[in-house]
């Protein structure tokens, strides 16, 4: 670890010596300063998501959420463009005053970590690229980025991008720094794509009787013309009790039977082809002598929104694991998951929030190589206090992680930015 | 067009053609390797064919293995590579150089796998766009992007230029609709990015490859998403008294929460050229014509038509036409489809140009191309992805002039500074390749540039993968005094300029 040093610039330093830089400007001069000293620095937000990844091995800590605010919204060009560490829930608000959104539903970390909302900022969200429920139909964070302006590990201010969702005008780097975590560039502006809202939802919940179940209906459904925004399957846990009881309380709606397995899909449009869909998908599925329920608005919304809450897993102090694999493998993973560990499955499919108990931390190994045999990949998201890193967080095979390395080298040299938040040596 | 700057040839290679082309035939069957002439000649150019250049030698290699040792001898010997697709681009980007080999992937043109479970489709980057779409319209799917060259620009060179087309707004580009790529790097690597499975963890480097121009790697293999057919898909053509309100109305159809499946705008001069061409049966009266297509459910497009009807007419249209079948709703676009031979049928050549502007800048943006077009005395006609905002000015002039040549060069650039200056950018979907590296610093200064020569840098180390493309010959750059050099010296002396 690097000593700590005296830096020259004249940025705000809190009593933790946490650096607060307030503009573009002084970002570059703190970390050209850095650079020229060889030391390297976290670069958080506002904190809500920095316990994913690893600890990274810096002498310093740069917070960019001074540099927060709306730049400029036009609802008719569908795009917002703010300054980095603009909280999700104020782009939120100002999106929903026009009807607007970002489509990719965004996750709320906040309940995993400690039991309560947090969806942090912009910039620490693109730099995890984790999207929420609809991530199957409209694409990930990273799709519904259009620019950024970011410095990076030398010091220098540099931008990709515009404003228009048609660019091919140089290599596109907003998708590189999506997902990044913070060791490219340390963001201090962004440009995201809105769209419209859909007026009104509705969710339906089917009861299956066996896996087998499960992946044909959501193989019918991904395969419907009836667009579906949102398909999971919640099992039922009835071998861990604890788990058990809050899984039934976060699922406690008028119309849900919460306390078996149920396959859950949301219709979103106006209210008419809503009913023409979900009849459609009726059919398709073979659902008219099925016990099935319906939530309508009211409960369809907080449905899906304890969902992107991973309220089922609030303040868990076990191994929490996020799996994707191409769905027609997810069968025989829910099978083998059944009787191991507590989970749910988001995306039509696709998608796995696994929950390791900490005395079970061993059979991270085992799920890698699951995930790796199925084509997908896991990401340790969060890890319980005993948890020591002797299995990676992150998946990354050899010839990914030599091209990670030198394109970490292109943008920061001398691994100034969150060093080792990823990989060791990126 | 006016003298091209390319990197400077290297004569010790030129020498030793003879050599190379031996060497490259023990790396695949000596019948896909190409070094007589007139063998030479069908690739002295791609679609940008104002420009043209004899390559050293062609190698088409069949697979994957065959690239990478390929790639590993030209790396060993210092030798630079073009890759090249199916030829279709317009921006130079598969353009020869003389001291070059040029890498084909024509032969790449299987299908690999077709994963109705997993929504994908794997194949060589030789297929053609429609040809995926064909594989698997029998079971109600298709590939969503549709450049209008889908019938012969292949999947591979879509990804090499992340091609867009007319569905961009909805259903977005070529980088929104593939899962993965195989991809060979300049030493030989062989490397996997994403597969099956949705965003893959860490460095998006697919994100990276997907419109990187053939600079960075040679793509081998393409996973994409497949999605299922509307059930219903129905287009709207409308015709306007003026610029600023069909303009209007386009804008307002997107701000009231409609996202079309595709909107187009034509301009006047447009409108006349692809009637007279194609005898679409658009109204010659209107000043500006817009076509607006919305898919989903029966319900739903109803509901979608309803509401775009009242805004146009609230936006004073002059004309209005539902498309009632199938067969009408493609006889809507059949004009559209067919501006740019409509173009090439009213002067001897045209240029088409590509630019992205805020959708809400077009009337102004028409408005300052009839200026310039009065300026340089050439005629144009416009044609706009009104639901992306990419414009595509096509300009018609007599190559055989090289007076009206130069104009022509001067009026395309002066358009993309304009689409710059309204907030938009040089390319929407044809790629920077030669044809407009020298404008990139138009949008980006010194910093922006050398950040992503150093990612080539990190990639390619020796610059031997399709150089001289996408990034400004520092000569003409420095002319223009955009970057900053100072005694001959420039800020970052260690890295190459391209």
């Amino acid at each position: 670890m690097s000593t700590k040093i005296k830096i020259n610039s004249q940025i705000f330093q809190d009593s933790n010596n946490v650096y607060y830089p307030k503009d573009e400007v002084e970002v570059s001069d703190l970390i050209r300063e850095l650079y020229e000293q060889d030391s390297p620095t976290e670069i958080i937000g506002n904190n809500s998501k920095s316990f994913i990844g690893n600890k990274t091995q810096s002498a310093n800590t740069t917070s960019l959420s001074k540099i927060s605010g709306i730049i400029d919204y036009r609802p008719e060009e569908l795009y917002i463009k703010v300054k980095a560490c603009t909280p999700i829930n104020e782009i939120d608000k100002v999106l929903s005053e026009n009807s607007q959104e970002l489509a990719f539903e965004p996750i709320d970390f906040g309940y995993i970590k400690d039991g309560k909302s947090n969806k942090g900022t912009i910039a620490g969200y693109l730099s995890c690229n984790y999207a929420g429920s609809r991530r199957f139909k409209v694409g990930s964070v990273r799709d519904h980025v259009l620019g950024f302006k970011g410095v990076n590990g030398k010091g220098d201010i540099i931008k990709s991008g515009g404003t228009v969702v048609k660019n091919v005008t140089g290599y596109d780097l907003s998708k590189l720094i999506a997902g990044s975590f913070g060791t490219l560039v340390a963001l201090t502006e962004i440009t995201l794509k809105v769209l419209p809202k859909k007026d009104s939802s509705k969710t339906v919940i089917i009861y299956p009787d066996n896996f087998e179940q499960i992946y044909d209906f959501f193989n019918k459904l991904s395969s419907s013309s009836s667009e579906i925004s949102g398909a999971v399957f919640i099992p039922e846990q009835s071998n861990d009790k604890e788990f058990s009881v809050k899984r039934n309380n976060v699922f406690k709606f008028n119309d849900l039977k919460s306390k078996v397995s149920f396959v859950a899909f949301r219709v979103e449009g106006d209210k008419i082809s809503i009913e023409e869909k979900i009849n459609n998908l009726k059919k398709e599925l073979e659902l008219n002598n099925s016990d099935i329920s319906t939530l309508d608005v009211y409960q369809s919304e907080p449905f899906w929104k304890k969902i992107n809450n991973l309220e089922v897993f609030e303040k868990t102090e076990h191994n929490l694991i996020r799996m994707v694999i191409p769905p027609a493998n997810g069968s025989k993973l829910s099978k083998y998951l059944e009787n191991n560990h507590n989970y749910f499955i988001d995306w039509c499919g696709s998608l796995f929030w696994i929950e390791v108990n900490s005395k079970k931390e061993e059979k991270i190994k085992d799920l890698k190589k699951m995930a790796n045999d199925f084509g997908g990949y896991l990401t340790v998201i969060k890890t319980s206090s005993e948890y020591d890193y002797g299995e990676p967080i992150f998946t990354v095979d050899k010839v990914r992680l030599m091209i990670s390395e030198k394109v970490k080298q292109s943008f920061d040299p001398k691994r100034i930015l969150n060093p080792g938040k990823m990989y060791r040596g990126v | 067009m006016s003298e091209l700057a390319l990197p400077k040839i290297d004569n010790s290679i030129l020498n030793r053609k003879s050599e190379i082309v031996k060497n490259l035939s023990k790396l695949t069957d000596k019948e896909n390797v190409l070094s007589e002439a007139d063998e030479l000649r069908p690739y002295e150019t791609d679609a940008l064919s104002v420009y043209t250049q004899t390559p050293l030698a062609v190698v088409l290699p069949e697979n994957t293995d065959e690239v990478s040792e390929i790639l590993k001898y030209c790396y060993s010997e210092n030798i630079k590579v073009v890759p090249r697709g199916a030829g279709t681009g317009l921006s130079g980007g598969a353009l020869p150089l003389q001291d070059a080999i040029l890498l084909g992937l024509g032969k790449f043109n299987k299908i690999l796998e077709i994963d109705y479970k997993n929504k994908c489709v794997v194949t060589q980057p030789g297929v053609t766009n429609l040809g995926i779409t064909h594989a698997v319209q029998h079971k109600g799917f298709y590939y969503a992007p549709d450049p209008s060259s889908q019938l012969a620009c292949s999947i591979g060179g879509n990804v090499a230029e992340n091609s867009g087309g007319v569905h961009s707004l909805k259903y977005g580009t070529t980088t929104n609709n593939i899962l993965g790529v195989q991809m060979v790097m300049m030493d030989g690597t062989i490397c996997r990015f994403g597969g099956k499975s949705f965003d893959q963890e860490g460095y998006d480097l697919m994100g990276l490859i997907c419109g990187s121009e053939g600079l960075l790697g040679v793509v081998t293999e393409v996973t994409v998403k497949i999605l299922k057919t509307p059930d219903v898909v129905r287009a709207a053509l409308i015709g306007f008294p003026s610029i600023k309100e069909g303009g209007d109305a386009a804008s307002e159809i997107i701000s009231s929460g409609i996202v079309p499946a595709g909107m187009e705008i034509m301009d006047k001069a447009l409108i006349e050229a692809t009637d007279n061409f194609s005898k679409a049966g658009y109204p010659r009266d209107a000043e500006l014509l817009l076509i607006v297509e919305l898919d989903g459910t029966e319900s739903e497009v109803d509901e979608l038509i309803r509401k775009v009807e009242a805004i146009c007419k609230k936006n004073n249209c002059s004309s209005l036409k539902l498309s009632n079948s199938e067969k009408e709703r493609l006889s809507f676009w059949a004009g559209r489809k067919a501006a740019f031979p409509a173009c090439g049928a009213m002067a001897p050549d045209y240029y088409c140009m590509d630019g992205s502007i805020p959708r809400g800048k077009l009337a102004e943006a028409l408005l300052e191309i009839k200026k310039l077009s009065e300026k340089y005395e050439l005629p144009v006609a416009n044609c706009f992805h009104a639901g992306d905002g990419n414009l595509h000015p096509l300009i018609m002039f007599d190559g055989n002039d090289k007076e009206q040549l130069r104009k022509t060069e001067e009026f395309g650039s002066e358009i993309l500074k304009t689409c710059v200056r309204l907030g938009g950018v040089i390319t929407g979907e044809h790629g920077v390749g030669i044809e407009k590296r020298e404008l990139m610093c138009e949008m980006f200064n010194d910093n922006d540039i050398q950040q992503q020569l150093s990612i080539k840098k990190s990639l390619d180390e020796k610059n031997l993968l399709n150089p001289g493309k996408v990034y400004p010959i520092l000569r003409k750059c420095a002319e223009e005094g955009r970057v900053h050099v100072h005694k001959n010296k420039d800020k970052f002396p260690d890295l190459p300029r391209f």
